[in-house]
């Protein structure tokens, strides 16, 4: 039977799409679990110290009885990184707007840009200490330097490259700059936007934890200075490990939001082209 | 302003909607510039639909930027609808090769994206958007996309996408419609459909047309006068009426008629060539 056969086919592709899927989502806990489980077993086998590389039973156990003080420098250092996260968010979209949009902006700032991106930023955490104390500010700041530059430049980026048909086409109609920008220039910048999110949200990590390295004073960086100096190597890969989860948080947060937003832009599973009169 | 299908005045009772009289434009600074053209005059009445042909890089996509004031001319005069153009044209509607259509929004929102734009309609579409959704359907519908308003422009074919993009250019009933190669990047089937559409469109609002073409059977098909340019710098050699009565017919592209003129234009446009290439760097 012709019908029959299709139709079982049909039912036979479906149910691979679904077990497709379903590996997907399991797929990186899997591979979390692989990692996990062989480092254990390695540390275990080969009798790794503690104080080298601690086991992930270790690290749970360090993690459990110390689990106040995690939760509250975890708190702290998602703190200072989501603020200056979301500073540089605004000066990011502000200042890439400006040069995606203006040739003269560019010209002029962009050079001062890359220079000031080159600084190594654990450089500057002694100077903010020395402007602001030792409280959260040095930690906000220095996770919202390392984490706009990525923002602006993907931002301007965006905006930039507008097609010059399109932009002649609402020119002609009397569109004014930012017209342009706000129907055109700041949607099209999205995909960028977002992907640069992507960059930004983990590198403020980064930047918050170096601040409360160098000048130690509450935070992840802080709790791992101490472990370490009390050679306590299991708690310092809890603070790590602390750290990338809320990392990963982060980007699940960035994710979501880029789908909501630019679901035009990765359309890949969506249904094929529509037919119609015209080709 | 809906004059009968088929319907042409006589050419004594039609004033010059756009003139370009000694027109000349030149890319970059002095001497060293490149002239794209030079000593250009041409005159469209109102309502009518006129094309420009001529050999590629001749300066076509210029004169669309000039008319619509994009940019300034180096020399010469624009005027539209009796004004010196000195600046971007809200009068004017434009669609090119390239739909260009925003994929972040359905059809019917890439239609409206003029009226958000163009004054007087910017502040009465959020008092009227009924009414001027409305329209937006009606032209979609005239264009064969009734049904597809709800769609994203990804969504959709080639042809599809030019005919929104024609739809586009048309939403704000722009008195001036330039376009530039609109169907140049489609395949010759669907190109074919979208002149009996655009003649459809021309007939039903009776714009003034400027179309830029490579393709002479299509500036045969669709206008009223066809305008040969010459190599670069380009300025217009050549003019033939198009006599043949509205609407036309695909089938009417196989007359002896048609024929010849498609013919003594690609004549034209030869010669064009061979004098650019005698003269490889004229101007």
């Amino acid at each position: 039977m012709p019908a029959e056969g299709a139709a079982a086919r049909a039912a036979a592709v479906a149910a691979a799409a679904r077990r497709r899927r379903r590996l997907e989502t399991a797929l990186p806990w899997l591979v979390m679990t692989g990692l996990f489980l062989a480092w254990e077993i390695g540390c275990r086998a080969f009798a790794v110290p503690a104080f080298l590389l601690p086991a992930p039973s270790a690290i749970a156990e360090s993690a459990l009885k110390w689990w106040r003080p995690l939760l509250q420098d975890g708190l702290q250092t998602l703190f200072t990184t989501a603020v200056g996260f979301g500073l540089a968010i605004v000066a990011g979209l502000l200042l890439g707007v400006a040069i995606g949009s203006s040739a003269l902006v560019y010209r002029g700032l962009y050079p001062l840009l890359i220079g000031f991106n080159s600084i190594p930023k654990v450089a500057v955490v002694p100077v903010l200490v020395i402007w602001f104390g030792t409280g959260s500010l040095p930690a906000i700041i220095t996770a919202f330097l390392i984490s706009f530059f990525p923002i602006v430049v993907n931002v301007a980026t965006g905006i930039a490259t507008v097609e010059p048909e399109l932009r002649d086409v609402l020119r002609a109609l009397g569109a004014r700059p930012l017209d342009i920008i706000r129907k055109v220039g700041l949607p099209r910048a999205m995909p960028y936007f977002f992907a640069s999110l992507k960059i930004a949200i983990t590198v403020a990590f980064v930047g918050s934890i170096i601040a409360e390295s160098v000048a130690p004073n509450a935070g992840i960086g802080r709790l791992m200075m101490v472990a370490s100096s009390r050679f306590d190597v299991p708690l310092v890969f809890a603070g790590l490990i602390l750290t990338g989860v809320m990392g990963v948080a982060m980007y699940w947060v960035a994710e979501a939001l880029e789908r909501r937003v630019t679901g035009w832009a990765t359309r890949g599973q969506q249904g094929g082209v529509a037919e119609a009169p015209g080709g | 302003m809906a004059p009968r299908p088929g319907f042409v005045r006589p050419d004594f009772m039609r004033p010059d909607f756009v003139r370009l009289d000694g027109v000349a434009m030149r890319y970059g600074e002095g001497a060293d510039g490149t002239l794209a053209l030079s000593g250009t005059t041409l005159r469209v009445a109102e309502g009518e639909f006129v094309a420009v042909v001529g050999p590629s890089g001749c300066g076509k996509s210029t004169l669309m930027r000039l008319v619509t004031g994009l940019w300034p001319v180096t020399e010469g005069v624009v005027t539209v609808d009796g004004a010196p153009v000195s600046g971007p044209l809200s009068i004017a509607g434009m669609a090119f090769q390239n739909p260009t259509l925003l994929p972040w929004r359905r059809l019917l929102e890439n239609v409206m994206l003029p009226l958000e734009v163009v004054e007087p309609h910017r502040r009465r579409l959020r008092r009227e958007r009924a009414a001027y959704e409305a329209e937006a359907r009606e032209l979609l519908a005239l264009v064969g996309l009734a049904g597809f308003e709800g769609r994203h422009p990804w969504e959709l074919s080639g042809g599809m996408q030019q005919r929104a993009s024609l739809c586009r250019a048309l939403i704000h009933r722009p008195r001036l419609l330039m376009l530039d190669e609109p169907f140049g990047a489609l395949d010759v089937f669907t190109r074919e459909d979208l002149w009996a559409v655009l003649q459809a469109l021309w007939l039903a609002r009776r714009p003034t047309v400027i179309l830029v073409t490579h393709d002479l059977r299509e500036a045969a098909f669709l206008a009223d006068r066809v305008l040969v340019m010459s190599a670069r710098p380009g300025r217009i050699i050549a003019e033939h009426a198009v006599p043949f009565a509205r609407p036309r017919r695909m089938a009417d592209t196989y007359d002896a008629g048609f024929v010849d003129l498609v013919h003594a234009l690609r004549d034209h446009v030869s010669a064009a060539r061979r004098d650019e290439e005698a003269v490889p760097d004229a101007g």
